[in-house]
């Protein structure tokens, strides 16, 4: 079933691309590599899940719910989305991402809860078991697993518009009750693993989780602090103007966005 | 913020990120003196342990950018910014050594070994870092 999702994601995008380029708008390669990848990364996630390995799941955990969210957020589908449909659809998407519920879901403290949540929810109670095995359970997991990394990773750092987006104070903390929770549950699962779990292969399960999830949050650390660096530079808002009025091409477009909530 | 206020957070941060990873790379990983979790803490020490290093990266690489920050500005101390490096190390250091080892029992500074010479040298090397630090925040540079 993961294969269906990654070859729908990049099937979608793919379509989308050809799209905007059918109206003289082409897309950066760059941007659809990385959402490729992602699509990759969440069909491959699941599967490294063998019965009765805890360790294997967890480096599924580490492709599904953090790297394959930073590809995807990289690939900008809803600018790419914006692009690809009529006028009028654009404008009911774009209203709708600025509905109320829309932005309370795309806080990022709300992403982080969902995400950190989800996880203390399925390693420390009984739904680690009870999806353990192929079923609507197992692949609601999944898609809870990538859906809430997605809305974190673009709620810090994502291209994609936010005209909401709140300061980098309240993202900065955000992210840091994230890293806190997701080490607390790595140091928690290594003395109470889920049942049925051996100790070895908790032990093995803990610090992948531990030291695997530092490296690829370190990745969102930079990117999130280079945004910061970029926004935080004197004389900045004079700069972005002018360069707008100068022409609209992807980068200065980004650069307005992912400057929507400063300082 | 203002410069000042900017400098020491800064500062401070990095000091926090280098001592968490002075923990981390020598005592856990290249001494294995360390252990990851000894099971003799309850949950307030997987908390704090877990929160404190979970963010050390983020403390690094934040202290890191606002160095960069301070300089293009013209705004940077360096003997605020050392000063406010060594007490955030000193400070975590203490932390580590008394509420993390020894209240919360997360793990020893190493094992099958009289401990107090251990216990008292990592302390006095804290205090002694904290009140570097502290005294060159003091003196008006």
């Amino acid at each position: 079933m993961p294969e269906l999702l990654a070859v729908a994601l990049a099937g979608g995008y793919l379509w989308a691309v050809s799209a905007v380029a059918r109206r003289g708008r082409p897309w950066p390669l760059g941007r659809t590599l990385a959402w490729c990848a992602g699509a990759l990364a969440a069909g491959l996630g699941p599967h490294l899940r063998t019965p009765g390995e805890f360790t294997a799941h967890m480096a599924g955990h580490l492709l599904l719910g953090m790297v394959a969210p930073l590809l995807l957020v990289a690939g900008a589908p809803i600018t790419l989305l914006l692009r690809a449909l009529p006028a009028a659809r654009a404008r009911a998407l774009s209203r709708l991402l600025r509905s109320a519920p829309v932005r309370a879901l795309t806080h990022p403290v709300t992403a982080a809860l969902l995400n950190a949540g989800g996880l203390w929810l399925l390693y420390a109670t009984p739904l680690y078991a009870a999806s353990a095995h192929p079923g609507w359970p197992h692949a609601a997991v999944h898609v809870h697993v990538l859906a809430a990394g997605y809305l974190f990773t673009a709620a810090l750092i994502g291209p994609d518009p936010a005209p909401h987006r709140p300061s980098f104070g309240v993202r900065a903390a955000a992210l840091a009750g994230f890293l806190g929770a997701h080490a607390v549950l790595a140091k928690w699962l290594y003395a109470h693993p889920p049942p049925g779990v051996g100790a070895a292969d908790a032990e093995a399960a803990a610090y992948l989780m531990y030291y695997g999830g530092e490296l690829i949050d370190l990745v969102l650390i930079v990117l999130f602090c280079r945004a910061w660096y970029a926004a935080a530079a004197p004389g900045q808002r004079t700069r972005i103007t002018t360069r707008l009025r100068g022409s609209a091409g992807m980068r200065r477009s980004e650069i307005s966005r992912s400057w929507g909530g400063t300082s | 913020m203002n410069a000042s206020a900017r400098t020491v957070v800064s500062g401070a941060l990095l000091g926090v990120g280098l001592a968490t990873f002075v923990d981390e790379f020598v005592f856990h990983q290249l001494l294995h003196w360390h252990h990851f979790y000894d099971r003799a803490s309850g949950a307030a020490g997987i908390v704090s342990d877990g929160v404190l290093h979970g963010i050390s990266w983020f403390a690094t690489v934040a202290a890191l950018f606002m160095l960069a920050d301070l300089r293009r500005r013209g705004e940077f101390s360096a003997r605020r910014w050392w000063g406010a490096v060594l007490a955030g190390a000193g400070a975590f250091q203490l932390y580590d050594g008394t509420i993390q080892h020894k209240l919360f029992r997360m793990h020893q500074i190493r094992y099958d070994v009289e401990l107090a010479p251990y216990d008292w040298t990592w302390n006095v090397i804290a205090v002694v870092l904290l009140a570097a630090g502290l005294a060159m925040l003091r003196t008006r540079a």
